[in-house]
């Protein structure tokens, strides 16, 4: 039961640190991963809860929810292939333009 | 640190933490006008109100939540993002008071109307009438499912259940007739793109 709590705990600390990414993330792939590793820490989570009380009958749910996790994250780098991240577009502009002064000087 | 969790429950201090994070979620969502982030933290506050669920013992809520919320509907915005902008735009804020008002004054008649009901696990409550009192006794000798709302809702209602998903399934099949199959991806915003990009390799090369 100690071990269950302890882990618990630190599953939840995780959580605190994913969520923290997710929030301040300055890039999209900070926020892209802080969110899929917070769904892994959510399935490990409904594991854990399913032994603390007693009825590790949830365990299915866990699974549907790391099958749930997967598509999604899947469905959201498919996105990117669809559009560049908006820090893109400045970057290469930023990069291009001092060679076209050099090239007028 | 653990004997004082000992003493109080650590299911209690769960609840507590993952209610902590839904706020902080929900903050954080209202701050935040970068659009993406929005999405990313909607997924997760689904995440968590899923957990939660779990944790009141309420699985089907959380089956639903967990698909939805965190599956489609993230899905669905990611989508919808593809054809609108990056950032919001700042909030008028002429209406912000009339706004608040409204919102206190109906969650002040909410928490009013919630002194009427019964007590919780009160046995003359209307939900613990007959019929659930029925299904509380027969169900681990008709179906033995260790959750008895699952129990209700995908065997003793099962009929019902069926129709419903139905019901989805031919909405979902109608929008996709209406929308046409792959309508995310043509158009003249991926043309766009592609040519800009064109652009810009072009005065990367030069």
């Amino acid at each position: 039961m100690t071990m269950f709590v302890v882990a618990t705990t630190a599953i939840v600390i995780a959580m605190v640190l994913a969520l923290i990414r997710a929030i301040a993330g300055p890039s999209l792939y900070d926020r892209v991963l802080a969110g899929n590793s917070f769904g892994t820490k959510t399935v490990l989570l409904i594991g854990l809860m399913g032994f603390l009380t007693g009825r590790p009958d949830f365990l299915d749910i866990a699974l549907l929810y790391a099958l749930i996790n997967f598509t999604g994250t899947l469905a959201i780098l498919r996105f990117f292939s669809y559009r560049k991240p908006s820090t893109a577009p400045a970057e290469p502009r930023r990069n291009v333009d001092p060679p076209q002064k050099e090239g007028a000087a | 640190m653990s004997e004082f969790e000992a003493h109080i429950s650590p299911i209690v201090l769960l609840d507590l933490s993952l209610l902590t994070m839904l706020l902080i979620v929900a903050f954080a969502m209202l701050r935040s006008r970068h659009l993406f982030a929005v999405v990313m933290l909607s997924g997760i506050y689904s995440l968590l109100s899923a957990a939660f669920f779990v944790s009141l013992d309420a699985v089907d809520v959380a089956f639903t939540e967990a698909a939805v919320g965190a599956g489609i509907s993230t899905v669905l915005m990611l989508g919808g993002m593809l054809l609108t902008v990056r950032r919001e735009k700042p909030a008028a804020k002429g209406r912000a008071p009339v706004a608040l008002a409204v919102v206190l004054a109906t969650g002040a008649a909410l928490l009013y109307a919630t002194i009427d009901m019964p007590a919780f696990g009160d046995p003359n409550a209307p939900a613990n009438d007959a019929v659930g009192q029925r299904y509380v006794e027969e169900t681990p000798n008709d179906i033995a499912v260790p959750n008895i709302v699952t129990a209700v809702l995908a065997s003793y209602r099962g009929f019902d259940t069926l129709g419903e998903t139905m019901v989805i399934f031919t909405a979902g099949i109608a929008v996709i007739l209406l929308l046409g199959a792959g309508s995310g991806r043509g158009g003249r915003k991926v043309a766009d793109r592609e040519a800009s990009d064109h652009d810009a390799s072009n005065r990367e090369a030069k």
